[in-house]
């Protein structure tokens, strides 16, 4: 009895240690290529609340530059290719890289940073137009970029 | 409707894709009650040789058929009705001086004909660049003695879109050169920055990514020829800043405010990248 309550505690222990040992948006690093090697939130990611992130205005908005036919949204736009098949032209961490900071892969491209917070110029507090009160959180969490990035793996 | 996937290439594909979207029943060509045609595709002016931009187009062209119809007639334009109220107000005598805009400046058809075309502009005695709206707040403040205007909203955008009309038709022809100059440098600069936590600059949307769409919507060269334009959406009067402040926010950016000399000098520059299409009085769009 006395083991089971330590080994649960110890299961706790470990899944809070994970929540806090996201790695910082100014720590993440990039292997060549703009890759990032290990998950963001210690956590693998969840695919189906990455198609959901994918499509919301307010998160990812991917949707809004990308086709993707297993996602069925009204008018995508194309200002980016379509993401079908990204699964397997990028393996896991070349598309966690991509949707950190997509710029590490494509110098200049027009596709946000969504896992970066600082060296924005006049950031806004989302879309009132209003400078944001204290620090800007990324666009998406380490577990939404995870989420996201799992996603998309199974687009093959 | 055709989409185009090739980014930023001014190809014949573009100009088809154009054609279509701009609809079978409609065409490419703005008629405006039948008779009046406005120039809605023009070369680009040389200083944007380095853009990729050789042809500049009018946001008319990028509109869907029934939002395109509107413009062709007065009687269905519901910007006139403002036009009307800016007559009115141009004949009304206001502030400590009890004039009219007429008492000095007499019958606008003659006196304005052609003004709009030729603003933002370089005001000597003031040594800077005012905007239109800015010209006209000028005028109602120092001149009238009158309260000022909100700037970018009902009363001066009337006066803004009485003003626009006499000009409709003309050439947009905004100096660049001389002592604008430097106030249109600045306005360059803003237009290729990248701002907001999208870090999307106007270029990244408007030069790059024309004909493209974003979502359901269909991007256009960013234009500003047509302004003031009526907004379905908004159901009243544009101005270009007030539009700029939109694009900005959306963007996640902290935007400058509608009367800032940023966006003076932003909307000097974004009219000189349409020097050559004609002034379309006031447009309406979605
Ligand atoms: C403002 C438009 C825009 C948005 C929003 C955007 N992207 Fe992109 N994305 C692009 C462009 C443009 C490219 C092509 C890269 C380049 O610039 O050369 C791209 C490339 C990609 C690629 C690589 C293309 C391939 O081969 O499959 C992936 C993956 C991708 N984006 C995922 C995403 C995801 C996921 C989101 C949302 C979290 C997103 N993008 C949001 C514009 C955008
Ligand atoms: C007391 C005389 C007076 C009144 C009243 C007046 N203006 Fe003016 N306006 C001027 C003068 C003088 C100029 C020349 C430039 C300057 O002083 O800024 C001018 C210039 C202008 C210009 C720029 C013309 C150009 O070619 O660049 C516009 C537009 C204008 N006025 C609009 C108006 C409007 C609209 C009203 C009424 C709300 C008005 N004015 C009332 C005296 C007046
Ligand atoms: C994320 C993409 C994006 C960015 C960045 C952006 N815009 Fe826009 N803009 C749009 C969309 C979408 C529309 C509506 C469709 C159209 O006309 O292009 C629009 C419309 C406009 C229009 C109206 C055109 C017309 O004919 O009615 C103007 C003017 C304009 N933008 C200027 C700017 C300027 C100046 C900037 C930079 C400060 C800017 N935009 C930044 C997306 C953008």
């Amino acid at each position: 009895m006395t083991r089971i309550i330590t080994l649960a505690s110890g299961l706790l222990a470990i899944a809070t240690m994970a929540a806090a040992e996201d790695v910082a948006p100014s720590a993440v690093s990039f292997a060549d290529g703009g890759a990032i090697l290990a998950s963001l939130s210690g956590m693998p990611g969840d695919p189906a609340n990455g198609a959901v992130v994918m499509v919301d205005r307010t998160k990812g908005n991917c949707i809004a530059c990308h086709q993707v036919t297993a996602i069925n949204a009204d008018f995508p736009g194309n200002v980016g290719p379509s993401l079908d098949g990204a699964g397997d032209r990028w393996d896991e961490s070349q598309l966690r890289g991509i949707v950190s900071n997509a710029k590490m892969t494509f110098p200049d491209t027009v596709m946000p940073s969504f896992y970066k917070n600082s060296g924005y110029i006049r950031p806004g507090a989302a879309f009132t137009g209003k400078a944001p009160e204290g620090d800007l959180p990324p666009l998406l969490t380490a577990q939404e970029v995870e989420d996201v990035v799992a996603y998309l793996a199974t687009l093959k | 409707m055709t989409r185009t996937t090739s980014k930023g290439v001014i190809s014949a594909a573009m100009l088809s894709v154009l054609a279509s979207t701009a609809g079978a029943e409609i065409g490419d060509k703005l008629v405006v009650n039948g008779d009046l045609e406005l120039t809605v595709e023009a070369p680009a002016p040389a200083f944007m040789a380095d853009t990729g931009i050789k042809t500049i187009y009018s946001g008319w062209l990028f509109r869907d058929p029934d939002t395109q119809k509107i413009e062709m007639d007065d009687f269905d334009n519901p910007g006139m009705l403002y036009v009307d109220q800016g007559a009115e107000m141009w004949n009304t005598p206001a502030g400590t001086s009890n004039k009219s805009c007429a008492d000095c400046h007499g019958d606008a058809t003659e006196t304005m004909a052609g003004v709009r075309a030729t603003y933002p502009k370089w005001n000597e005695a003031a040594g800077v660049v005012r905007s239109l709206q800015g010209q006209i707040e000028f005028c109602r403040t120092e001149h009238q003695g009158a309260e000022p205007w909100k700037y970018a909203k009902a009363e001066i955008n009337a006066m803004e879109a009485f003003i626009s009309m006499q000009s409709r038709g003309m050439p947009v022809n905004v100096a660049i050169d001389g002592p604008a100059q430097s106030t249109w440098e600045q306005g360059r600069e803003i237009y290729y920055t990248r701002y907001g936590q999208l870090e999307l600059s106007c270029a990244n949307c408007h030069e790059q990514n024309y004909d493209h769409y974003i979502r359901s919507d269909h991007l256009s060269q960013g234009q500003i020829n047509g302004f003031p334009v009526y907004r379905l959406k908004d159901t009243q009067l544009t101005t270009a800043s007030g539009r700029f402040v939109g694009c900005v926010r959306d963007t996640r950016a902290e935007t400058f405010k509608a009367d800032s000399a940023e966006f003076t000098a932003l909307e000097l520059y974004v009219a000189s990248r349409g020097n050559g299409l004609s002034v379309e009085g006031v447009s309406v769009r979605h």
